[in-house]
């Protein structure tokens, strides 16, 4: 736990540290993602470990967006005023932006062939 | 009992870091144990549930939410090695990603541009005003990004955290009713798509489906990342 825990600092600290000294606008994360994902091509394989510490981290994932949720206590007169265009914003736009996607990628891999697709009635 | 300890310890838990890390993860916890005894229903989110819970915890107790932050932020900042972490299923899913490269590729530009702009126009059609519709713009990609993005296009990057977390809860609320009806059952697709619309939090969801389903939603969710980390301040400023 502790090993995969300082490699993905690491990782994040060098991310960090390469979007600040060449002012990409990329969180560092992404870019310490970018690089891990990279270092593991590399060697052709992840070991178990980290492969089972970094699954533990992924199914509590959601849980980590909750303090920033909270803020929404700061911004409560704004969401009540204006919580029709938000609210109709919100769906509409999530609604579409996964039905376009999933759509999109369903049409062009249907006609390269692709025979994962399980389609049941 | 004599009141002044007790008020001593409520100054004490009220200034230090205890109090909101102990409340973000039993708040979690409870959310977490409705979803599961609701069946997994949609609308028994556990993250809306624990937000729902703090929030009305903070304002009974009257303690500021920046106060409360002191101690959740240790929750947050590991949105960071969490996000490096997603390296790992999209190594393990690598060669099929590879094989369907250009596919993903033209989603990734129509539903990126679907999600963000969608949002804008509906927003300012109804009425909002330029700051709000600014900090919709940004709204399908993680919190760091979004966050970022907002502060360049003049949004209000910490309404834009918000507006992030609740496009999550419903992308990864709404997306298994949805495909279903649009009968997209391919868990690569579900994935790609979930993680576009709902960064992390249509990832998490979608790691409960399969590793696959979770593999492609963390795809799609670094990539449309940095998709809009670059396009939409160049469209928008």
């Amino acid at each position: 736990m502790i090993n995969t825990f300082a490699l993905l600092l690491l990782y994040q600290l060098v991310g960090e540290v390469l979007v600040r000294a060449l002012a990409w606008p990329i969180p560092g994360p992404v870019i310490g993602m970018a690089l891990l994902f990279l270092t593991l091509l590399g060697r052709g394989r992840a070991d178990a470990e980290l492969k089972q510490n970094t699954g533990t981290l992924l199914q509590h994932l959601s849980l980590l967006f909750v303090p920033a949720g909270a803020g929404v206590m700061l911004h409560i007169h704004r969401v009540a005023d204006e919580w029709l265009p938000i609210t109709a914003a919100l769906l509409v736009s999530t609604i579409a932006g996964l039905a376009v996607t999933a759509l999109v990628l369903k049409a062009l891999t249907g006609k390269m062939g692709n025979t994962d697709e399980k389609e049941t009635p | 009992m004599n009141p002044a300890p007790l008020t001593e310890t409520w100054v004490y838990l009220s200034t230090s870091p205890l109090l909101g890390l102990t409340l973000t993860l039993l708040a979690y916890q409870l959310g977490f144990w409705i979803f599961r005894r609701s069946g997994q229903q949609a609308w028994a989110n556990p993250v809306l549930i624990a937000i729902f819970i703090i929030a009305l915890f903070l304002w009974a107790t009257k303690i500021p939410y920046i106060r409360y932050f002191e101690g959740a932020q240790f929750v947050h900042f590991l949105l960071g090695p969490a996000t490096v972490a997603l390296a790992v299923p999209l190594f393990a899913y690598w060669k099929r990603l590879k094989r369907m490269a250009l596919p993903l590729v033209i989603a990734l530009l129509a539903g990126s541009a679907t999600a963000a702009f969608s949002a804008m126009i509906v927003a300012r059609w109804l009425g909002a005003t330029p700051e709000t519709v600014y900090s919709l713009a940004p709204k399908s990609v993680t919190t760091p990004i979004a966050m970022g993005v907002a502060e360049q296009i003049g949004g209000i990057p910490s309404l834009t955290a918000v507006l992030v977390i609740v496009t999550g809860i419903l992308g990864a609320s709404a997306f298994p009713g949805l495909f279903r009806l649009l009968r997209i059952h391919d868990h690569a697709a579900q994935g790609f798509a979930a993680g576009l619309a709902a960064h992390g939090l249509g990832t998490a969801r979608a790691f409960m489906f399969s590793e696959e389903m979770g593999a492609f939603s963390a795809l799609a969710m670094g990539l449309n990342g940095m998709l809009t980390a670059v396009i939409l301040p160049l469209l928008l400023r």
